[in-house]
């Protein structure tokens, strides 16, 4: 008896050391497996054995998980669009706590997706960066609130529950309300309130206007079912404070390069004309097949409802086109309005983002004017005049 | 056998308690949550802030999205689940293995724990959002030949990180628990310092281990989460949960699924480490608090 208990024991012992053991090997085999499936997406198309020609590796660090705001760079990817332009491009989604600029500055990937007065602060904190293409011409932020609030602009905030996310996204509407008189101290609580990744705050009510983006955060609220109707919000429900009326938008997604290397590699000028081409002939398919777009995100690894996808990767249309001077072509005009705000905008500790003008090299349209240029010669349309968008009915939860 | 069985009612009484609780509360609790002055204590009960228990579970066997092709959610959390607890076992062993090693150490040279304990404690007052976008970065720099260092392993490695310290602490405490009467008749014999390990520090040292084992496995899970939410690995609960949290308003109930998938993750390594606890059995002389 004892003797069989003992060596029950000493099996047991065995089983657990396996199992520990098996777990360790299936992290091992686990990770690499869903690393290898992840990078697919990108690397799939590009043979590693290069064939005919050598494609140049690249990477592009996004701002976001994936989803249909970088539908340009997915788009262009699937379409197999960069690698005629010689390059494999890895596109690495962004994460909490990754600052694009920060992985482009050491060296992590040779593109970053962001907008733009958030890296104006890194410049002037010493970051060598330059704008090279400003793919998203208009700002897609807005402040939302319920049309029976009583808020109809940004002057009305006084008093009321503002919501932001914080970390450079309050940009605009700190500038927003400083136009229309309106200071942070005037708000309730002596500012604005930290806002979660979701919506629910909003339609608590502890939020009287919230932050949203029109792609992504706007959809959530007309996603969710209003309890007085049993049907989903509608647009009617809605005040929206839209900071390209209101005069204090700032540009938001642009694709940044490394000045250093931008000065001294002629392999990395070329490559980044050749870059910005390929994603430009990306918004361009984006418009043209929007719900093409959306499937190409999805497949890429996003888990956003289909309608959300879809009115995302509709309203990210909105924003690149019709492009005034075509797409990527910075404008000087919203360039220094853009400066402008983050030199007058006062956020609630006090300081502005920037306290001096930007350097010369925060941005050049020398790269995108020449992939306009040889994008214009293919023929393709670049300004989009003729762009309409299409219509995305939201479902329930954005399903 | 009537021991195990009413130790599984007494199991199954928590969860039904638990969701009584939950549904009770829902039911009687008012919409707007119970609030003092303008600070809300209780939460709201409406759908949105609190959905059905069963909502969420029928939830579970709906389709992610309705993309053509889309998982089963259960199916889906099951696979994140399983990718973030192999990430966090691969995490738990390097910990476990790294902080016994600092307490052998720590315990053979005096010098060194001197010099070595501050740092481990300091260790864990660098919050996790700073060290994790770092290991990241240096991990990406390493290239040895065919070997590319991956996310994942930035990932363990943050697990290991949170997983060594309750190890290293209570190892050390365990390789010196021995009395003074018992290491002398070693040292009597002239036994090494090896045979003194094997035969008296180690085995003394197991009722202090197990508790720190157990901590180490919470440890590395929410490391692994929260790592992966930190600097962006695909794949495991973390991601899911920032994922799903854009359908927080509009389906509240698919953003408790990655919630139950980290609990079954927890549930399944305290199981993992109670085995390894069933097989050490007979050092456990009553188990002493981390």
């Amino acid at each position: 008896m004892i003797q069989m208990a003992r060596r029950g024991r000493r099996v047991t012992a065995a089983a657990a050391l396996a199992v520990a053991g098996t777990l360790a090997l299936t992290a091992c085999s686990g990770g690499t497996d869903d690393e290898a499936s992840a990078d697919s997406s990108s690397s799939a198309g590009a043979s590693e054995d290069t064939g005919v020609t050598e494609l140049k590796a690249v990477s592009v660090q996004l701002q976001w998980l994936t989803q249909a705001q970088f539908a340009c760079y997915y788009s262009a990817l699937d379409q197999g669009y960069y690698e005629d332009e010689g390059l494999d491009v890895t596109i690495i989604p962004g994460a909490v706590d990754i600052v694009p600029i920060d992985v482009l500055t050491s060296g992590g990937a040779d593109f970053a997706v962001s907008w733009v007065p958030k890296v104006l602060g890194s410049i002037e904190q010493g970051s060598a960066v330059t704008d090279v293409a400003q793919i998203f011409e208009r700002s897609g932020t807005m402040q939302v609130a319920f049309a029976d609030s009583g808020i109809t602009s940004a002057a009305d905030f006084a008093g009321k529950n503002i919501g932001s996310w914080g970390y450079g996204n309050e940009w605009e509407l700190i500038a927003g309300m400083q136009a229309n008189g309106v200071t942070l101290a005037d708000l309730n609580g002596g500012s604005t309130v930290q806002q979660a990744f979701d919506m629910n705050a909003f339609i608590a009510g502890d939020i009287d206007a919230a932050q949203a983006m029109t792609y992504n955060e706007y959809a959530q609220v007309l996603e969710t079912i209003n309890p007085d109707t049993g049907e989903l919000y509608t647009e009617d429900d809605l005040v929206t404070i839209n900071w390209n009326d209101e005069g204090t938008a700032m540009l938001q997604d642009a694709i940044w390069a490394d000045s250093d290397r931008l000065a001294s590699d002629e392999d990395y000028q070329a490559t980044t004309t050749s870059f910005i081409k390929g994603t430009i002939k990306g918004c361009v398919y984006a418009k043209d097949d929007p719900e093409s777009a959306a499937d190409i995100v999805t497949a890429a690894g996003s888990t956003l409802g289909t309608s959300h996808q879809l009115w995302m990767a509709n309203e990210v249309n909105k924003l690149i086109f019709p492009s005034t001077s075509g797409v990527g072509h910075i404008n000087e005009d919203q360039w220094d309005q853009t400066v402008e705000l983050a030199m007058t905008t006062v956020n609630p500790e006090g300081s502005t983002i920037i306290t001096t003008e930007p350097p010369e090299t925060a941005y050049t349209n020398d790269y995108v004017d020449a992939a306009l240029a040889e994008l214009t010669d293919e023929g393709v349309d670049v300004y989009g005049e003729d762009f309409t968008p299409i219509e995305v009915t939201l479902n329930e939860g954005g399903e | 056998m009537s021991k195990r069985a009413s130790g599984v009612l007494w199991g199954i009484a928590g969860i039904v308690a638990a969701l009584g609780l939950w549904e009770g509360y829902k039911w009687l609790g008012p919409d707007d949550g119970v609030m003092i002055g303008d600070l809300i204590v209780l939460p709201r009960t409406t759908d949105i802030a609190m959905p059905h228990t069963w909502d969420v579970v029928a939830r579970l066997f709906e389709p992610v999205t309705r993309a053509e092709g889309a998982d089963v959610l259960w199916w889906a959390v099951l696979q994140a689940a399983a990718f973030s607890l192999g990430i966090a076992a691969l995490g738990w062993l390097i910990g476990v293995t790294f902080g016994l090693a600092l307490a052998l150490l720590m315990q053979r040279w005096i010098t060194a724990e001197s010099a070595v304990l501050p740092w481990v404690v300091l260790s864990q007052t660098v919050p996790l959002i700073a060290i994790a976008p770092l290991v990241k970065r240096w991990g990406s720099e390493i290239t040895i030949g065919s070997f590319q260092w991956e996310n994942w392993m930035s990932v363990a490695v943050i697990a290991s990180y949170l997983a060594f310290f309750p190890v290293a602490v209570s190892a050390l405490r365990g390789l010196k628990s021995p009395e003074a009467a018992d290491v002398d008749l070693f040292t009597a014999y002239s036994a090494s310092w090896w045979t003194t390990l094997l035969k008296l520090r180690l085995p003394s040292s197991v009722p202090y281990l197990m508790p720190s084992l157990r901590l180490a496995a919470a440890n590395a899970v929410v490391g692994t989460v929260v790592a992966e939410v930190s600097i962006g690995l695909g794949g495991g609960i973390g991601r899911m949960i920032i994922e799903f949290a854009a359908t927080a308003s509009g389906d509240p109930a698919k953003t408790y699924a990655p919630i139950l998938g980290a609990v079954l993750i927890g549930l399944v390594s305290a199981g993992l480490v109670a085995l390894i606890g069933v097989g050490l059995r007979r050092y456990m002389r009553g188990e002493v608090p981390a």
